[in-house]
């Protein structure tokens, strides 16, 4: 477990110290990009002035929006589908393929049909994020051994017992799988609409400085960016991980 | 299993009936302004492909498709093999690939510019960004994961070390590996039309754009049609091989 | 003695889909279950013994014929006196053993300390209660079979089913496991209603014995033990238990023949 740890903090410290040298000598030039201890003083400094506190509310507003809906309608598609076979079986070619589909093609049609509001970018990130949430949460359902349902029987649970004690459960790890996922493709799905076209948040203000030649912005905000999709991914793949101990999957 | 597959047949030709209607649907209630109907546009896509400057485009973007796709193959098996047979790297390196694979990689584009210039070598670095990803992660998972069982088989027949990489772990992982490569195959698609579509002068993710800057629906909605149409078609194709392989196996 | 449970005449026949033709799994069966009683049942595989136990449990209706429980109809519900343990391990997970017990009397609308002095009583009759706070996939397959016992102790139940409980034990352990089935069906009064697939298992923990026969499931013969009601699994030194273990056998042959596809060889003419 230490030597994991450590082999990991000597590939992070490794290319970063790598970069700093070349960013140093000159191996990099400046326009291209600042040395890394310049970013973290940049990031320091922008996150302090405040500037982009609107920026931020409006990326993390959009994103919990999106993955919400993402989450709900996930969750309430996939056991619909549950029930209905033949359903299922027609949409299943879409499932299959609909990650190979770029959805942000979508994102132009978006703006000509509801004009370049957050609207476009919120569906764009819900698209990315439900098929992920119902194809995982059918997956567990799928998995909810039959044994448990005729336990809940001989118990006589009520249907909604049922669902809420021994279904949901069951499925569990594989939901937050899907979960997982939709946090993933719902900030993707944000980040890369603004980026795109849009009139605000941080992946427009990514843009912006690109196009100003603003490195001390646009570096830091990268970082930022790759920061909090590196946390929230921990944090959740910790969780994942003492659910399926738990459960003996180690 | 023929059976299965008429089913399938049956399904998908449902489904693209089904996406045509809702389409329709959605034109008549939104009408021309936003929309353009699903004839109009397959009529105006038909009169697109058939000119020069379509062609000039499409051979871009598959330029820049096809040189990404097999950097992302030689990296990605190259990178999965080795985290395979190297158990300290693979178990340190795999969570943070993973980690990597769930970030915006679209903030990164900056960055690729600013180091490859705009033009083609950016736009296959950022395919091969998307793609080399899964191979690796699925190639990493088929070495690992080959069945303890088959390899105690190598050592009961006595194989030499390259024998049971060619006999035993290559035949036993090419399902998986495939899937990795399905999965790569269409995130360096999705990587090259995504680095097209706001940092190129050509190719289709431009020309899409293009369309929005011209405000010329029937553009937006036939180059659309066309990506979205090759994306699925393809995969389809390699998800019917997967399976096969995947029965097989 | 009463009789608790009667099947008279009961079957079960699935109807054809469109990809199969209809199958008769089961019967007709007519059986008399005495209360307090310990019946086992052996057949062959695929003869519908599962099928027999969930008609009984209420989890599957009969396609002809009627089952009584205490007198009353069973029509596709369970009732509360029937305790069921499967051969799949239903331990939940994500609880830990005493919530598992405890899930057992969701419903019952106990005061909270008879609660837990149920669940108390049937952990230390499994032998479980130093692993009160573990959870499921801490235990062995056995213990977490325990569990699934336990659970259906809490709830007292007049009936207990079991499906191959044992099934995917080692032997030692089934033997082990017998003989706490023994203590648990002397202390508790239930009446015990065993299908398993080990013709020494029947032998060794039943009064009687049924013998199926291969698809359509059939009672093609029902063996009494006469074993005392105080006894446990050294009972395999004596010399009826090979005696009996052999009747059984020698009925079930010709049937588990037929259901691995092989035709029954004749005896050879001088032997």
């Amino acid at each position: 477990m230490k030597r994991l740890f450590l082999y990991r903090l000597a590939v992070v410290a490794g290319a970063i110290a790598l970069l700093e040298i070349f960013c140093l000598t000159g191996v990099i030039d400046k326009i291209t990009m600042q040395p890394p201890h310049l970013i973290a003083r940049d990031l320091y400094r922008l996150l302090a002035s405040g500037r982009m506190n609107g920026a931020i509310w409006k990326t993390s507003t959009n994103t919990l929006l999106a993955l919400v809906l993402a989450l709900g309608v996930g969750v309430v598609a996939a056991a619909l589908l549950h029930r209905l076979r033949a359903l299922r079986d027609t949409l299943d070619p879409l499932f299959a393929t609909y990650y190979a589909v770029p959805v942000f093609a979508f994102y132009p049609f978006f703006i000509v049909v509801f004009g370049l509001g957050d609207l476009p970018q919120i569906l764009i990130a819900f698209m990315l994020g439900v098929v992920a949430m119902i194809v995982n949460t059918l997956n567990g359902l799928d998995r909810v051994p039959p044994v448990l349902l005729k336990t809940g029987r001989i118990m006589r649970l009520t249907p909604i017992d049922t669902a809420l004690r021994l279904t949901l459960p069951a499925a569990g790890p594989y939901i937050l799988t899907g979960v997982k996922l939709a946090v993933a493709y719902a900030f993707i799905g944000i980040i890369g609409s603004e980026f795109i076209l849009s009139r605000g948040g941080i992946g427009y203000e990514i843009n912006f400085a690109y196009n100003n030649f603003d490195n001390a912005t646009m570096y830091p905000l990268i970082v930022l960016i790759l920061l909090a999709s590196i946390a929230i991914n921990t944090v959740l793949t910790r969780w994942e991980k003492t659910l399926l101990a738990r459960r003996g999957a180690r | 299993m023929s059976e299965r597959r008429r089913h399938g047949g049956r399904n998908a030709l449902l489904l693209v009936a089904a996406l045509f209607a809702l389409w329709q649907a959605i034109y008549w209630a939104v009408g021309d302004i936003a929309l353009s109907s699903p004839l109009a546009t397959l009529r105006y896509t038909a009169q697109l492909v058939t000119g020069e400057d379509f062609r000039m485009h499409l051979s871009d973007t598959m330029r820049a498709f096809a040189i990404a796709f097999v950097l992302s193959v030689v990296i990605g098996l190259l990178v999965g093999f080795w985290l395979g047979f190297d158990r300290l790297s693979g178990d340190a390196l795999e969570p943070m690939i993973v980690t990597v694979y769930a970030i915006p990689k679209l903030t990164l584009y900056p960055i690729l510019l600013l180091a490859f210039g705009l033009g083609l070598s950016a736009k296959v670095a950022f395919g091969v960004l998307h793609g080399t990803i899964p191979i690796i992660l699925f190639t990493l998972g088929a070495v690992r994961n080959t069945r303890p069982i088959l390899l105690k088989t190598a050592h009961v027949l006595k194989l030499s070390r390259p024998q049971m990489v060619r006999w035993i772990l290559f035949p036993a992982a090419i399902p998986e590996i495939f899937t990795g490569l399905r999965v790569g195959f269409s995130l360096t698609l999705i990587g090259s039309l995504l680095a097209e579509m706001f940092a190129s002068q050509r190719g289709l993710g431009y020309l899409l754009m293009n369309g929005i800057g011209l405000h010329n629906i029937e553009l937006v909605m036939s180059v659309t049609l066309l990506i979205v149409v090759f994306a699925a078609a393809v995969s389809t194709l390699l998800l019917q091989v997967d399976r096969k392989l995947h029965r097989k196996g | 003695m009463t009789t608790q449970v009667a099947l008279s005449n009961v079957g079960k026949t699935f109807p054809a889909s469109p990809t199969t033709a209809a199958l008769h799994a089961l019967g007709p069966i007519d059986l008399e279950l005495q209360r307090g009683e310990f019946f086992a049942v052996v057949g062959p595989s695929g003869c519908g013994k599962s099928t027999l136990l969930e008609i009984i449990a209420g989890l599957t209706p009969a396609t002809q014929g009627s089952v009584e429980f205490e007198g009353r109809r069973i029509a596709g519900e369970a009732p509360d006196s029937i305790g069921v343990v499967f051969q799949e391990d239903a331990s939940l997970p994500w609880l830990d053993v005493t919530e598992n017990v405890a899930f057992g009397l969701r419903r019952s609308k106990l005061a909270k300390d008879e609660r837990d002095a149920r669940v108390r009583d049937a952990l230390r009759l499994v032998g479980l209660s130093d692993f009160a706070t573990s959870y499921p996939a801490q235990l062995s397959g056995g213990m977490r079979q325990r569990v699934c016992i336990a659970r259906t102790l809490v709830m007292q139940p007049r009936l207990i089913l079991l499906d191959e409980p044992f099934g995917a034990l080692d032997q030692q352990t089934r033997l082990l496991m017998g003989d706490e089935l023994l203590l648990m069906w002397r202390a508790t009064g239930a009446t015990v209603f065993l299908i398993t697939h080990a013709l020494d298992e029947a032998t060794m923990l039943a009064d009687r014995i049924g013998v199926m026969s291969a698809r359509p499931g059939r009672l093609i013969d029902v063996v009494e033990t006469n074993w005392p009601r105080e006894r446990d699994s050294r009972i395999v030194e004596r010399s009826e238990f090979g005696a009996i273990t052999a009747r059984l056998w020698k009925t079930l042959r010709e049937e588990s023949l037929k259901t691995i596809g092989r035709a029954v060889p004749k005896p050879a003419a001088d032997a």
